[in-house]
C-alpha cells in the first residue's frame, strides 16, 4: 500500500498526557487499547451502535470506533480507568455494583461513561431522560432494569455528597 | 474494522481545505464529524485517498441569531444546536436536534456534516426544507449562498463542487403565529429513521392556515417536499377533514421502498400518521402551547 506516513496523536488521557505514532485510520478506541495499553474500553458492535466504546472527549461520550485518533488530537480524554481514584470506586461504579447492574460486564464501562456524563449536566434526571441519555449504549443481558435502578442511586449518592 | 489506509490532512480555514481538495483530486474527502462517512470507511463502502479534517477550523461551531436569522456554523454539533437558544424559540430545530441517533452520535456529528452528506434518510434535511434555508459556502472563488433547495440534487449528491465546502446554515426565523414539529419513526435511537415528518404552519386566527410547509424524510431519493398536501391546506380552516385530506396526499407524495426498515406500504402508512401528529402539534405550538415531541422507538 502507498506508504501513508504515520502522525503523532498526543492526548491526555485520564489525566495523563500519553503520545503515540499512528498511521491516520487508527480508530481513537484502537489507540487507547493497544497504543496507550488502556484496555477498558470495549469494542462491541464496531458499527456506531452498541456504545461499548463510549468514553468522554473533551467531557462529551464519544463512540471511539467512530473517531480517528488524530481527530482527538491535543483533547482532554476519560476512559473508565479514569473513574475510580486511588482504588476507590466512583459513585457512578459503586451503584452498578451495588445494583447488580451488569451481568457479563462487556457494554459496562461504556454505560459508566454514559452515566457520568448525563450526571454531569443533569444531577437529577427523571426516568425518560436516564432512558434517553442510555439509548446509544446496548447491554444484552440485563434487560436494563437493574442499570436504570443503578443511575437512579448514584444520583442519590450525588446529591448527598 | 479498519478503513483503507488514507493521508490525513488537517486544514487551519475553509480556503486551505478548499485548496487542498483541490490538489489530492477527486477521491479526497472532507472529515468534519464524522459520524455517517467513518462507518461507511469502515465498511469500505467509501475508501478516500485523502482526509482533510476541517475539526480544527476556528470558529466554524458557532450559533448566532440576529436580525430575523439564525446562522449555524457548519460545525455546530447536534448538541450543541440541543441546548442553543436559537432551538428553544424553534421547537422544529430542538426536535431534530434533540432526536438524531443518540447522546454519543449527538455529540460528535455537524449539522454541515449532515446536510453535504446528502443523505436520503438524514434528519436535517427534512427539518430545514420546512423552514426557509440556505447555505453559504466557500470555494475557490469565495463563497456564494445556495437555497436548500437547490442544494440537495440527489441521494448523497449537493451542489457542491469537489473543492467546496459548507460554512454556515442560515434559517430564516418563522413568523410569531407559526410553529413546527419534526417526528421520525425508528426501530430504536442509533439508526436512520424508518420514516419522517416535518411541518411547519402558520396559523391566521385559531385555525386557518396561513402557511404549511409539510416534508417527507426516508421516502425518496431525498427529502420530499409535499406541496398537494400543502394544498389541501394552505388558505382553509383545518379540521378534521382536511387533515385527513393533507395526510392522504402526503401518503401518495411518498416514494418508499421496501428494506429492511419495512415494506413500502407500511412506510405510506407512517406517512400519513405522521404527518396528522405532526401538523397537531406544530398547530398547537403555532398558538403557543409548549408541547414536548419526541423520535418514536421502541423502549424510549
Amino acid at each position: 500500500m502507498l506508504g501513508v506516513e504515520k502522525i503523532a496523536v498526543r492526548v491526555r488521557v485520564n489525566g495523563e498526557l500519553r503520545e503515540a505514532q499512528v498511521e491516520p485510520r487508527t480508530l481513537l478506541v484502537d489507540f487507547l487499547r493497544e497504543n496507550l495499553n488502556l484496555t477498558g474500553t470495549h469494542i462491541g458492535c464496531d458499527t456506531t451502535y452498541c456504545g461499548a466504546c463510549t468514553v468522554l472527549l473533551n467531557g462529551r461520550t464519544v463512540k471511539s470506533c467512530t473517531l480517528f485518533a488524530p481527530m482527538a488530537d491535543g483533547g482532554e480524554i476519560t476512559t473508565v480507568e479514569g473513574l475510580s481514584t486511588d482504588g476507590a470506586l466512583n459513585p457512578v461504579q459503586h451503584a452498578f455494583a451495588e445494583c447488580h447492574g451488569l451481568q457479563c460486564g462487556y457494554c459496562t464501562p461504556g454505560l459508566l461513561l454514559s452515566t457520568v456524563h448525563l450526571l454531569n449536566k443533569n444531577a437529577k434526571p427523571t426516568d425518560k431522560q436516564i432512558r434517553k441519555a442510555i439509548a446509544g449504549n446496548t447491554c444484552r443481558c440485563t434487560g436494563y432494569q437493574n442499570i436504570l435502578k443503578a443511575i437512579r442511586m448514584a444520583s442519590d449518592e450525588m446529591e448527598k455528597r | 474494522m479498519y478503513a483503507h489506509p488514507f493521508s490525513y490532512h488537517r486544514a487551519k480555514s475553509l480556503a486551505e481545505a478548499s485548496k487542498l481538495l483541490q490538489q489530492l483530486g477527486d477521491e479526497s474527502r472532507v472529515l468534519a464529524g464524522g459520524q455517517s462517512l467513518i462507518p461507511l470507511m469502515k465498511m469500505r463502502m467509501a475508501r478516500p485517498t485523502a482526509l482533510i479534517d476541517i475539526n480544527f477550523v476556528p470558529g466554524l461551531s458557532d450559533i448566532q441569531s440576529h436580525n430575523g436569522e439564525l446562522r449555524f456554523g457548519a460545525l455546530a454539533r447536534h448538541t450543541d444546536i440541543e441546548m442553543s437558544d436559537a432551538a428553544a424559540a424553534i421547537p422544529i430545530l430542538h426536535d431534530c436536534a434533540a432526536g438524531i441517533a443518540d447522546v454519543q452520535v449527538r455529540n460528535q456529528g455537524t449539522i454541515g456534516g449532515s446536510l453535504a452528506e446528502a443523505d436520503p434518510s438524514g434528519d436535517w434535511g427534512a427539518t430545514l426544507l420546512a423552514l426557509e434555508t440556505s447555505l453559504q459556502c466557500a470555494g475557490p472563488q469565495g463563497e456564494r449562498s445556495i437555497k436548500l433547495e437547490e442544494f440537495i440534487k440527489d441521494a448523497y449528491t449537493t451542489a457542491l463542487a469537489h473543492d467546496e465546502l459548507v460554512r454556515e446554515i442560515i434559517v430564516k426565523k418563522p413568523p410569531r403565529n407559526s410553529g413546527g414539529a419534526y417526528l421520525a419513526f425508528k426501530r430504536s435511537a442509533p439508526v436512520y429513521a424508518t420514516v419522517s415528518a416535518g411541518v411547519q404552519v402558520t396559523l391566521d386566527g385559531k385555525d386557518i392556515c396561513k402557511d404549511i410547509r409539510v416534508v417527507l424524510g426516508s421516502v425518496g431519493l431525498t427529502a420530499i417536499h409535499a406541496t398537494r398536501a400543502e394544498d389541501e391546506l394552505r388558505g382553509k380552516k383545518i379540521d378534521g377533514k382536511a387533515i385527513q385530506r393533507a395526510a392522504e396526499a402526503a401518503r401518495e407524495a411518498a416514494e418508499p421502498q421496501s428494506d429492511m426498515r419495512g415494506s413500502a406500504d407500511y412506510k405510506r402508512m407512517l406517512v400519513a400518521a405522521l404527518v396528522k401528529r405532526a401538523l397537531g402539534i406544530a398547530m398547537r405550538r403555532a398558538r403557543g402551547e409548549r408541547v414536548e415531541a419526541e423520535h418514536e422507538y421502541v423502549g424510549r
